[in-house]
């Protein structure tokens, strides 16, 4: 028996050692530039991993179809070497030193997420590997010091607060005190999340604006009827809740069922949760955060306007019916790596890392700048509010907006 | 959480009636489960750690089903066929081997499994929550403060019924005997002719089939995702171990004092509590019986 064992054990060590043993990849071989990443393509968040995936190598297709990266005269073509994290973070560093230390990548793109960039960042600057991340949005990622990452999206306190803002402005105009106003919100214990809610409670407290529930969510909570209950008993004007797409989910499910009529809903993640199909009743006048949208009149040389971003990815990827934003930035963080090398002319990790935090372009996906901490400052949030018929309106002033929410349950 | 309190009891005491019934339809999902726990650790002496995820499967093949166009309440005898099956193989290939070994081998391979069936669930349906719209109606009484979806009334209806099917199967049936007389002594069992190893599949199965149906009520009444699979073992791990097992009405009062004290815990304490309350109540029970059985001991010399 327990031969049988050990041979079994023998077979799946030499199998492993002959991985090892590959011929390890340098960063630049030929005419070939090796950007590494630790991707989450199974586990928790494998679908939002495959999202960025998708950004990233449509990106990189369409950058060698229009002639590669120039450096020092010569023409390089980009490629991406992807390890599965498993979603999880133990996972993400040692896939980040092993990307570094044995297969010689010296350019990283992030991981999905905030929690999982937290794992490798700290691997990243530790080897001086310069990395762009384009979906770990947490405050707590720029104040590390990190110097090697930069991000090209906008960080967690602007996901709900500026609704505050928006709100304060309507409830003017109508004129309402918005200093009257009550909030009632409920947050998931994850660092996302909880940054989302740190930017709330200052905007909260700049406007007046008196916080009657402050529930916090675990991660596997599946039912949030008891908060719920309590918006119903202290009836607060404002429902704010975030907790990524199972957050909105069933935050979504309860509300219809409980029949809570708030002024204003507002929720992260509307469109990844797909809250306008399978929740008409209740997405009716929710307001939700993006950080880009897809007629967002800006434009660049190598994707053009975002909407033929959108067309062209649509049809290499027929199964989207609207394009998650995640998907959208992940491609506009390989074209700043193009253009850092560029800039740069040169593999020099300094060097390309200086060029990095010299950034200052215009991409399909948004203005694109970054502060000393490596967020990006340049490019704004968005914010949408769901129509009855399932529609996402943009609301730029609040004159956009529609107040109170009246939904028919 | 001193103005939680006051909420509840001086604002607005109507909110009870809706903690109270809240208590109520989830305890009764609850007791399901807890039930099918207890039955596999009495009878076989195995710890599933596979129960949650045993409901959240059960849950996706309602899933599946609903997207075929069938509804939810008549998947439900199809579901519990599939799962018996499935909880055969199981016990075919994994725990008859796992059996006759100390406690720690069956808590690794159903650990394992539970691994497993996870991480398969998630090929299968991806990280999405999903959900499960029965199209039943909704009413509401008090002024429209306290909602009862009627859905959690024909959940609470139907678990009442299967457990009573249950327990009546047990008491009376040939096959009930058995199972009894083997999770009292298995040894005496064997010699008197029973064939214990079928009585192990059948209880094993069973439990699998009562998980699916409580799988296919927490889809119509909450959502479902791969990974939730874990909150529903470690909550009926608490209700078994503090009602004590072959102990079936402290198993069911067990079962709905747990589902009050979650939703109680968190409207006082906060939403953050909630899945806490229920393990901070089973070291309430561990600590009270442990002092109340050093009364009783007595020192062997």
């Amino acid at each position: 028996m327990f031969k049988k064992y050990s041979i079994a054990a023998g077979a799946v060590l030499a199998v492993g050692l002959a991985g090892i043993a590959a011929p390890a990849v340098a960063k630049v071989e030929g005419d070939t530039i090796i950007l590494g990443s630790a991707i989450s393509l199974s586990g928790k968040y494998s679908t939002n991993g495959l999202h960025t995936q998708r950004g990233y190598d449509f990106a990189v297709d369409r950058i060698n179809e229009k002639g590669g990266v120039k450096v020092g005269g010569k023409s390089y073509k980009l490629k991406v070497k992807y390890y599965d994290d498993e979603s999880t973070p133990a996972r993400a560093t040692q896939l980040a030193e092993r990307l570094i230390q044995q297969d010689g990548i010296e350019f990283m793109l992030g991981p999905y997420g905030t929690g999982l960039t937290k794992a490798v960042a700290p691997v990243t600057e530790k080897f001086g590997v310069p990395m762009v991340e384009a979906e770990g949005a947490s405050r707590s990622l720029f104040t590390q010091g990190y110097k090697y990452m930069f991000a090209v999206l906008s960080t967690s306190e602007y996901y709900l607060a500026p609704v505050l803002d928006i709100i304060a402005a309507k409830a003017k105009a109508e004129g309402k005190d918005p200093s009257k106003m009550r909030i009632g919100m409920a947050f998931e214990n994850d660092g996302f999340s909880l940054d989302v809610r740190a930017g709330v409670v200052d905007t909260a407290k700049k406007l007046g604006m008196k916080i009657v529930i402050d529930d916090k969510l675990p991660a596997d909570l599946s039912d949030m009827s008891a908060t719920l209950t309590k918006f119903k008993a202290l009836k607060p004007d404002i429902l704010l809740v975030s907790g990524h797409s199972k957050g909105a989910a069933t935050a979504a499910r309860q509300v219809e069922e409980m029949r809570i009529q708030a002024p204003v809903i507002a929720i992260t993640h509307c469109e990844a949760a797909k809250v306008h199909e399978k929740f008409p009743k209740f997405a009716n006048g929710v307001m939700c955060p993006t950080q880009w949208l897809s007629n967002l009149p800006k434009k660049d040389s190598y994707f053009g306007s975002a909407a033929d971003w959108n067309r062209d990815f649509k049809k290499i990827h027929t199964s989207y019916t609207e394009v998650p934003y995640q998907t959208a930035q992940a491609s506009a963080a390989v074209l700043v790596f193009k253009d850092a090398f560029e800039r740069a002319n040169t593999f020099d990790q300094k060097k390309v890392r200086d060029a990095l935090a010299a950034t200052d372009m215009e991409t399909f996906y948004g203005d694109i700048r970054f502060a000393p901490e490596g967020n990006n400052i340049a490019k704004p949030m968005f914010y949408r509010q769901i129509t009855a018929d399932g529609m996402y309106t943009p609301i730029i002033t609040q004159a956009d907006m529609t107040f109170p929410r009246k939904a028919n349950y | 959480m001193l103005d939680n309190l006051q909420l509840l009891f001086v604002y607005a005491p109507i909110m009870n009636v809706q903690m109270i019934l809240d208590g109520i339809f989830v305890g009764a999902v609850f007791a399901l489960i807890a039930y099918g726990l207890a039955l596999v650790w009495g009878v076989m002496n195995v710890k599933n750690i596979c129960q949650g995820d045993m409901v959240i499967m059960g849950g996706y093949i309602a899933f599946t089903l609903y997207q075929l166009g069938v509804h939810p309440i008549f998947a439900i005898p199809i579901v519990a066929a599939v799962m018996f099956i499935y909880g055969w193989i199981i016990y075919v290939m994994i725990i008859r081997r796992v059996i006759d070994n100390d406690m720690f081998v069956s808590l690794l391979a159903t650990f394992g499994l539970s691994l497993l069936m996870t991480q398969v669930m998630n090929l299968i349906y991806g990280p999405e929550v999903q959900t499960i719209d029965s199209h039943f109606p909704i009413a509401m009484m008090f002024d429209d403060f306290v909602t009862i979806p009627m859905v959690k009334i024909v959940s609470l209806a139907l678990a009442m019924l299967l457990a009573a099917a249950v327990v009546i199967f047990m008491k009376k049936s040939r096959m009930g005997q058995a199972i009894r007389a083997t999770a009292q002594d298995a040894r005496a069992a064997r010699v008197l002719g029973i064939n214990t190893d079928n009585i192990f599949a059948f209880t094993y199965s069973l439990n699998a089939a009562i998980c699916g149906v409580a799988g296919v009520l927490v889809s119509m009444i909450w959502v479902l995702q791969p990974f939730y699979g874990i909150i529903y073992t470690l909550r009926t791990f608490a209700i078994v171990t503090a009602a004590g097992l072959g102990n079936l009405p402290g198993v069911i009062s067990m079962s709905f004092v747990l589902g009050w004290v979650e939703q109680y815990a968190g409207i006082v304490a906060g939403a953050e509590w909630q899945v806490a309350a229920s393990v901070l109540m089973l070291l309430a029970v561990l600590m009270w019986r442990q002092v109340q059985m050093r009364r009783q001991r007595q020192v062997v010399r």
